[in-house]
């Protein structure tokens, strides 16, 4: 018994930690006499990943300076395990929140249970195209090709050896988006560049990305990319190496300064605006929205520390416009 | 294309990967293997690392002295291992929930002092490499094996340290009878909850170095959750290791050769899909595990409970 008891106990400490840990109420609730919007967020890594969530959390930062008093946000960050996740959503659910935003392609067949229980809540489901046909369910994705192939025509004309390397995560959802994207990019200037993919089978193994990146360059890459929060040690080789590094999904430039060319960055903003706009005109769900950079959802951000030629930035306003225009299809 | 693996560039490529790769392992083996010998099993390697490997980072990000940020790395290492010892000898607490207990607790805290205290992905100038003289200048071999960083010559030099504590010395002598035969060890006089304090702290202070070795040795930056399961890995690697210092030593560098080795094919364009490449190293090490397990006896207290009677 008296096992049980302390086991019990070391248990309880544990999980009170845990908990303490996961939320991070971001404001606290206004005492506005009209009822704030309330949003919360699920998601899969931390607030500060310099990737995936992140991206998420820089688009509540931005419509809670807008919506100031108007606007009442919680997040959930780091439920790599579903199952967590799936309590999370259910929590914010119970707790009357109107909109509740699983950030995570792997949060599907929770949000497919949780939805139906709660009507009058908006769920939105990202990255993903899949709504469930669900009417309380929007899907959110990011076009990554297109960024991806900036990023791509960019690289292709900076290389040297006409060898690049990509580091990716696993071969699914926006990352695969974004690699195939790049590898297109790059080939449009000249085909016969050679565009090597690795697939690290992990989204946070910070150590294997680091050595992908230093076998591409042993291999004879001279620029380097890759997605997903485990790039980090991959960025780090490609600037004791001296090389150039291409970012994806939010903001890289400032961690390597001279080694970051560009970033493609998401703004997830328009979609939430979109998202909260339909609600007030009484839309729960059914959409699906895309990321892309004819509606700002994705920003090809230059790194103003790292010098590209007049041609080499000609070429990306052209390859932009073009894409916005539909003369140039990443991956037809 | 098969060919193109044989080449110079790529041997030695595989060879330092493999070296770098092994190093956290190593670290986080032995000295976990030091705990499994006294008969405790800790499975909160993994929560150790990544505590030891945020708080070397940030030690070392605000004092620009390494070794400091090693010494608090082993500091948090040692004190995460006190409450293993405490809640596994004195409260007699079920080892492998303990153990993923501790796992939790390490992951969230790293995870909740990263964010209260650094706030966003930063660098950090780390360890750099040391050239051996003389060694470090044969061609091929010393730019593999004598142009590393500190932790890296550590890591190695560990493994024959071990081996001589573990098989040459009294302290290891007591540490085995514990692990074998706790109740014959406490009628000769030797404290077995002291012996496992001792193992399971020691093991925390190695877990602690092989998470300094990947924030500010490997890869000079600390990222959430970042040792993606090598603790457990390392345990697995006791176990692969058949309790031994070199059979550890072996195992960390096949599972770390085989994982460089898929990169390369990846690299090179070999047609074998990323998915299968991937798997290549832990399927290897369940196979040799399964082949050579039957041949190596683990100690015989493992995961017991000692209770002194009377």
């Amino acid at each position: 018994m008296k096992k049980v008891i302390t086991l019990v106990s070391v248990l309880l400490v544990l999980a009170m930690f845990l908990g303490a840990c996961a939320q991070t109420p971001a404001t606290e609730p206004p005492a506005a006499a009209t009822e704030p919007l309330r949003v919360a967020v699920v998601s899969p890594s931390s607030i500060n990943d310099l990737a995936f969530t992140q991206s998420i959390s820089d688009a509540l930062l931005v419509l809670k300076a807008e919506m100031g008093e108007g606007l009442e946000y919680a997040f959930t960050e780091n439920m790599f395990v579903v199952d967590d996740a799936a309590a999370a959503i259910r929590d914010y659910a119970t707790k009357g929140y109107d909109i509740v935003i699983a950030h995570g392609s792997q949060y599907g067949s929770s949000l497919q249970e949780i939805a139906p229980d709660f009507p009058e809540t908006v769920f939105a489901w990202g990255t993903t195209v899949d709504t469930f046909g669900m009417p309380n369910v929007h899907a959110y994705e990011a076009a990554s090709d297109q960024g991806g192939y900036v990023n791509g025509v960019m690289a292709g004309m900076l290389t040297k050896s006409k060898i690049i390397g990509v580091v990716g995560p696993i071969e699914t959802g926006d990352a695969k988006l974004y690699v195939d994207g790049f590898v297109a990019g790059a080939k449009s200037v000249d085909p016969s560049i050679d565009v090597r993919v690795t697939y690290i089978g992990s989204f946070s193994d910070v150590a294997l990305a680091a050595e992908a990146a230093t076998t591409h360059i042993a291999a004879g890459a001279d620029i380097l990319t890759g997605s997903a929060q485990m790039v980090v040690g991959a960025i780090g080789k490609a600037e004791e190496a001296g090389l150039y590094w291409f970012g994806t999904q939010s903001n890289q430039n400032a961690f390597a300064t001279k080694t970051v060319v560009a970033s493609q960055v998401y703004h997830w903003e328009g979609i939430l605006r979109e998202i909260i706009a339909l609600r007030a005109a009484g839309t729960m769900g059914g959409k699906t929205f895309s990321a892309s950079l004819q509606n700002g959802g994705q920003v090809i951000t230059l790194n103003p520390e790292v010098e590209l030629s007049d041609e080499i930035k000609a070429k990306v306003e052209e390859v932009i416009a073009g894409i916005n225009g539909g003369s140039i299809v990443p991956l037809p | 294309m098969i060919s193109d693996l044989l080449s110079a560039t790529v041997i030695i490529g595989i060879i330092s990967s493999g070296i770098r790769l092994a190093t956290p392992y190593l670290f986080a083996s032995i000295g976990e293997m030091f705990g499994q010998r006294s008969g405790v099993l800790n499975l909160g390697v993994e929560g150790q690392m990544l505590l030891g490997s945020f708080v070397a980072f940030y030690v070392t990000l605000n004092t620009k002295n390494l070794w400091l940020g090693v010494l608090a790395a082993m500091a948090v290492g040692a004190l995460m291992g006190l409450a293993m010892a405490f809640v596994t000898v004195n409260l007699h607490a079920t080892q492998g929930i303990s153990g993923i207990g501790f796992y939790l607790f390490g992951m969230g805290m790293s995870n909740l002092l990263f964010q209260k205290l650094v706030g966003t992905v930063e660098g950090v100038k780390g360890f750099q490499k040391i050239s051996i003289p003389l060694l470090g200048e044969i061609p091929v071999i010393g730019d593999i094996f004598f142009n590393q960083n500190a932790l890296v010559y550590l890591a190695f030099l560990l493994v024959p340290v071990a081996w001589f504590v573990l098989n040459k010395t009294t302290l290891g002598l007591k540490i085995r009878a514990v692990g074998e035969n706790p109740e014959a060890a406490d009628s000769l006089g030797v404290s077995v909850a002291r012996i496992r304090y001792l193992t399971v702290i020691m093991g925390g202070v190695f877990s602690g170095i092989a998470g300094a070795s990947l924030s500010i040795a490997l890869l000079n930056v600390f990222q959430q959750n970042m040792t993606a399961g090598q603790g457990f890995i390392a345990v697995a690697l006791v176990y692969f290791g058949g309790w031994k210092p070199f059979g550890i030593l072996g195992g960390a560098l096949l599972f770390s050769l085989v994982n460089a080795l898929q990169l390369w094919i990846q690299v090179l364009g070999i047609p074998i899909p990323a998915e299968l490449a991937v798997m290549m190293p832990y399927i290897l090490t369940i196979l040799v595990l399964t082949l050579s397990v039957s041949k190596s006896r683990g100690p015989s207290a493992l995961t017991k409970v000692f209770e002194r009677e009377g």
